[in-house]
């Protein structure tokens, strides 16, 4: 129910602030989205889109960190095989 | 497709559930919040990736499934009314109610709608101006903003034919309950990524304090949902209980501000019903008195009825986390997505639906009788 995926803001059909609408492309399949809530996302970038909303912009530099963890980690031995 | 493959891939998970193992030296118990993460779980296999010692515990986190019995009686009643169009999302057309669901409605003729979102609703009233059109706004904090815009725009451009039968619900209330119950196993959460991207996490902090907690804000892809274990894990270990964000490229500490003024001048706070819970104080969301005219429950004058749930459904100790789906003697025997005694078979992201999914036919391998 609270399924909400990351898509491309393909273009601004509607910029007045409550109304403020846009295309939104995932992986090539194109919706109508509200982007109310997200005066702040542009085209080119990416946003979490629930019932035809979009209800966050995602941050790139963040969306690297899980990877970056992973780095931190190996570094201290962690991701060895065979902990027993 | 970009932010969605990377977080499945096979290597990046394996690594996590060797550092997960690596690190875990005694039994832990984590209760994933959101059914879309136990949905997750269970069809990418993720806890057959974890130690024996890592127990998931699959939280109350489906609206669908918790929507209490009452309500869906109610939309029955409304939906069946001459001259009404009513709107919902599809999940709920099969939620048993006390006597049928929504679905035998639309096929005794009702007008019953599927829409993807609360606006398709509102431009269906907008479109039969001479029909009540109803939207059922079901849901958590992750849809309320969309269901507040919809009401907030009916009530600027003055569509009088709409109205809403809200049935929203509130996590944090729900995961104290579980918290403060006698029976709670639960020793660390994984909290509802997209909840928290319309809330942010302030409201988990004194949590975290009070029952000594760790608490991650994770997820829904395979790999945010293994280092959201790890991150658990490794609070659980050093014996911190904290609240951390694994989801940070969509979830901020205050989450966001626009969608929260919407819902806070739409909604008010309200005590709530849950299926097979039964009543959480402050944890459902009403219209408040400026959107009254809007309240489906008034305009219909649906009188306020308490409903008994079927006493062999468990959904509630399921929801709980106090039992899993193949601990019910009616699992997969006379309870099945397509007759359902309870939500939990309902809604593809309730914990009994999920495993009738992808467990049932390995269950019936490995439990042949001749074998035993």
């Amino acid at each position: 129910m609270c399924l909400a995926v990351p898509g491309k803001i393909v273009s601004i059909t509607c910029d007045e602030p409550l109304l403020r609408a846009g295309k939104v492309s995932f992986g090539g399949i194109v919706k109508e989205v509200n982007l109310a809530y997200v005066p702040e996302a542009t085209i080119g970038e990416y946003v979490i889109v629930h019932v035809g909303f979009a209800i966050s912009k995602l941050d790139e530099q963040e969306a690297q960190r899980v990877f970056e963890y992973l780095r931190q980690m190996e570094e201290l031995g962690e991701l060895e095989s065979g902990s027993a | 497709m970009r932010f969605i493959d990377e977080y499945r891939d096979a290597k990046t998970a394996e690594q996590y559930a060797h550092a997960i193992a690596h690190i875990t030296t005694r039994p832990w118990n984590i209760m994933e919040v959101c059914g879309g993460q136990t949905h997750a779980i269970v069809k990418f296999g993720v806890d057959e990736l974890l130690p024996g010692e890592i127990t998931l515990i699959h939280g109350p986190g489906c609206p669908v499934c918790v929507t209490p019995v009452e309500l869906v009686d109610k939309a029955i009643e409304i939906a069946a009314l001459p001259g009404v169009i009513f709107c919902s999302f599809g999940d709920m057309l099969r939620v048993p109610g006390t006597e049928k669901d929504l679905l035998a409605v639309k096929a005794g003729g009702g007008d019953i709608r599927i829409v993807y979102s609360p606006l398709d609703a509102l431009a269906v009233a907008r479109d039969h101006p001479t029909k009540q059109v109803v939207f059922f706004a079901v849901g958590f904090e992750t849809t309320a903003p969309a269901n507040a815009m919809a009401v907030h725009q009916a009530r600027r451009q003055r569509v009088a034919n709409f109205s809403m039968l809200v049935s929203h619900v509130l996590v944090p209330p729900a995961m104290e309950t579980i918290l403060a119950s006698p029976r709670c196993q639960v020793q660390g959460f994984l909290a509802a990524g997209h909840v928290c991207t319309v809330m942010g996490y302030t409201e988990y902090e004194p949590l975290t304090r009070k029952y000594r907690v760790p608490i991650v804000v994770t997820g829904f892809e395979p790999v945010d949902i293994l280092q959201g274990v790890y991150m658990c894990v490794r609070q659980l270990e050093e014996g911190r209980a904290e609240v951390e964000n694994q989801y940070g490229r969509s979830v901020r500490r205050e989450g966001n501000r626009l969608a929260q003024q919407l819902m806070v001048e739409v909604f008010r706070i309200i005590p709530r019903r849950w299926r097979g819970v039964g009543e959480i104080p402050q944890s459902g969301l009403g219209l408040s008195d400026r959107y009254t005219e809007f309240d489906a429950e008034k305009r219909f004058g649906m009188a306020k009825t308490v409903t008994e749930e079927p006493a062999e459904c468990i959904s509630g100790e399921i929801l709980q986390g106090v039992k899993k789906p193949c601990e019910c003697p009616a699992f997969a025997m006379h309870c099945s997505p397509e007759h359902p005694l309870g939500a939990t078979m309902v809604s593809s992201e309730g914990a009994c639906a999920a495993y009738y999914r992808y467990r049932r036919l390995r269950q019936a391998e490995t439990i042949q009788p001749g074998r035993i």
